[in-house]
């Protein structure tokens, strides 16, 4: 009974969970274009939606954006990691750690707003124009990044054996090689998560990227946004399904291949 | 112990300098704008306008707290059933309860827009069964029920993965010793997941109260909240000094809370040790 009892809560919760992205990808089908009356199954909406240029435009922009600023924001990170996990002052160490997590801490609006002010006081002092834009979103987007890229790899670091990287200076590397060679692969797995999240976080970015980005560059989020203010075309329906089913397939492949690999993982261990 | 090399000093530094341009920077910016008028001279001004914005964060506020104790109570007893059913059945639900947090918010508030308004299905559905339009689109439920909706994953993981770490055997240990089913839930798995409850409860109320498009979107843009006014203060150039004070007073607000929370939750891991 108590058990039948958990179940239909769970039920209950997680249909209500997925009532509206359900409700939305069924009537993204709808060929009468209402949102109350099923007429009929079409592809319409999807035909509109991969001839609007505005919008593959800003899926590439939100591509584009997201693999610079990963790659930027992982690379200052690892080396970052390297420069904490060798700082012997515990109380610089804890300055730099704090201040890193700011963007994590405080509300996207605050980060978005204070970059913002930021780039309008540059942009007023060098009489700039057209400021806002790729750079701006890429600075923006790296900021953020940062922390969760830190965050996954300096966990690496601490469970690396010192000794290992001076028994490689011993044995003649410079410090630049030993770094390389021998704790570079060691945090990998760090690095590749540490990218992962950067990756994700940069694409599903709207509340930062609505305060520094200009109409000349827009990213996907932000192509919702604009499109949601007032009356909505159709074809938004289109795209809120493919993307929802987008993330499903790679969650859902993400976690089939992790239980694979953790499955060849441990067969190895056991050789 | 060998000495730190060259290498080994600088690596940081270039992530100390990005710290330094935008994350401090900015920062002071906010402070530069929040203490001085349109031209740029040094001015009290903007504090004093603030107390015409006293409501809006009362009602922020408020709102947000209602929609972290209904987290709450819907996502503790939730993550509890989760984390006691198969190992198996916990990967799909772990999967269930992470798709929403990957969807865009943007998708996900406008969905259950799209599924409450007044022309949406739902209402379409109780009109076909001969019942009243419920109009909660524009209503601050509406508004509350988009934050729930949409932050509620972020309630349900954090304390379900301290559901998972919470050893089985204390909760066997207890019913041993002649715990209730109630005096164990409170005596043994509320305080050993209390660490999931504050960061559960810091990732729903942080959001929610400087969220904007919920309130744009299930407010109908009848209610107006922090996240709203500081996005519309920041539309003109004019206003980015009184939208600099509502910004570090947000943040000021967020950082004490923050800091309370962990705060407590230090304290509650100091009781059980």
């Amino acid at each position: 009974m108590m058990k039948f009892l958990q179940k239909s809560y769970m039920f209950i919760i997680f249909a209500l969970l997925y009532a509206p992205i359900v409700v939305l990808i069924v009537f993204s089908f709808n060929d009468g274009g209402s949102l109350s009356e099923f007429t009929g199954i079409s592809l319409k909406w999807y035909g509109e939606l991969f001839r609007d240029e505005e919008a593959l435009t800003a899926l590439k922009n939100s591509l584009i954006l997201a693999v610079s600023s990963s790659v930027i924001a992982t690379i200052i990170a690892t080396f970052a990691a390297l420069g904490l996990h060798h700082m012997k002052n515990k109380l610089i160490k804890g300055t730099i750690t704090s201040i890193t997590n700011v963007p994590m801490m405080n509300p996207d609006i605050v980060t978005g707003v204070s970059m913002m002010l930021l780039f309008v006081a540059v942009a007023n002092f060098i009489h700039a124009k057209q400021f806002f834009g790729f750079g701006t979103m890429l600075i923006a987007h790296t900021t953020f990044n940062l922390p969760y890229a830190l965050l996954s790899i300096t966990p690496r670091f601490n469970q690396l054996d010192k000794s290992l990287s001076e028994a490689a200076q011993d044995l003649g590397c410079t410090p630049a090689r030993a770094f390389f060679s021998v704790e570079l692969p060691e945090i990998i797995p760090g690095i590749v998560s540490g990218l992962m999240m950067s990756f994700t976080l940069s694409l599903d970015d709207f509340v930062i990227s609505h305060f520094v980005s200009s109409p000349n560059f827009q990213t996907l989020p932000l192509y919702v946004y604009n499109q949601t203010v007032h009356n909505v075309k159709f074809s938004m329906y289109a795209l809120c399904a493919l993307i929802v089913a987008i993330i499903l397939v790679i969650l859902l492949a993400v976690n089939f291949t992790g239980s694979v690999n953790s499955k060849k993982k441990s067969k190895g261990g056991a050789n | 112990m060998k000495s730190r090399s060259v290498f080994q000093r600088l690596a940081a530094a270039p992530h100390i300098l990005w710290m330094i341009l935008f994350i401090v920077a900015p920062m002071l910016f906010v402070l530069y704008f929040a203490f001085t008028d349109n031209e740029g001279h040094f001015s009290l001004s903007n504090i004093s306008t603030l107390s015409q914005y006293g409501n809006v964060f009362v009602l922020s506020i408020g709102f947000a707290l209602i929609a972290t104790v209904v987290c709450l109570i819907i996502g503790y007893p939730l993550a509890y059933f989760m984390s006691r059913s198969k190992p198996s059945t916990q990967k799909i639900l772990m999967v269930l309860i992470m798709l929403p947090m990957w969807c865009n918010l943007l998708i996900r508030t406008y969905a259950l827009m799209a599924l409450l308004d007044n022309g949406g299905l739902l209402n379409s559905l109780l009109e076909s069964l001969g019942l009243d339009k419920l109009y909660i689109v524009g209503s601050d439920a509406g508004v509350i029920l988009g934050m729930v909706y949409d932050f509620l994953p972020y309630m349900v993981l954090p304390i379900f993965t301290a559901m998972t770490k919470l050893d089985k055997r204390y909760i066997e240990a207890a019913h041993d010793l002649g715990c209730t089913g109630i005096q164990t839930m409170t005596k043994v798995v509320i305080p050993l997941t209390m660490s999931g409850v504050i960061s559960g409860v810091t990732m729903v109320f942080v959001p929610s109260i400087s969220t904007f498009y919920i309130s744009q979107k299930l407010g109908a843009g009848k209610i107006d909240l922090v996240g709203d006014t500081i996005e519309r203060l920041f539309k003109n150039t004019s206003t980015y000094n009184v939208g600099a004070v509502i910004s570090l007073v947000m943040m000021v607000l967020i950082l004490i809370s923050v800091w309370i929370m962990n705060k407590f939750s230090d304290d509650e891991g100091g009781v059980i040790i």
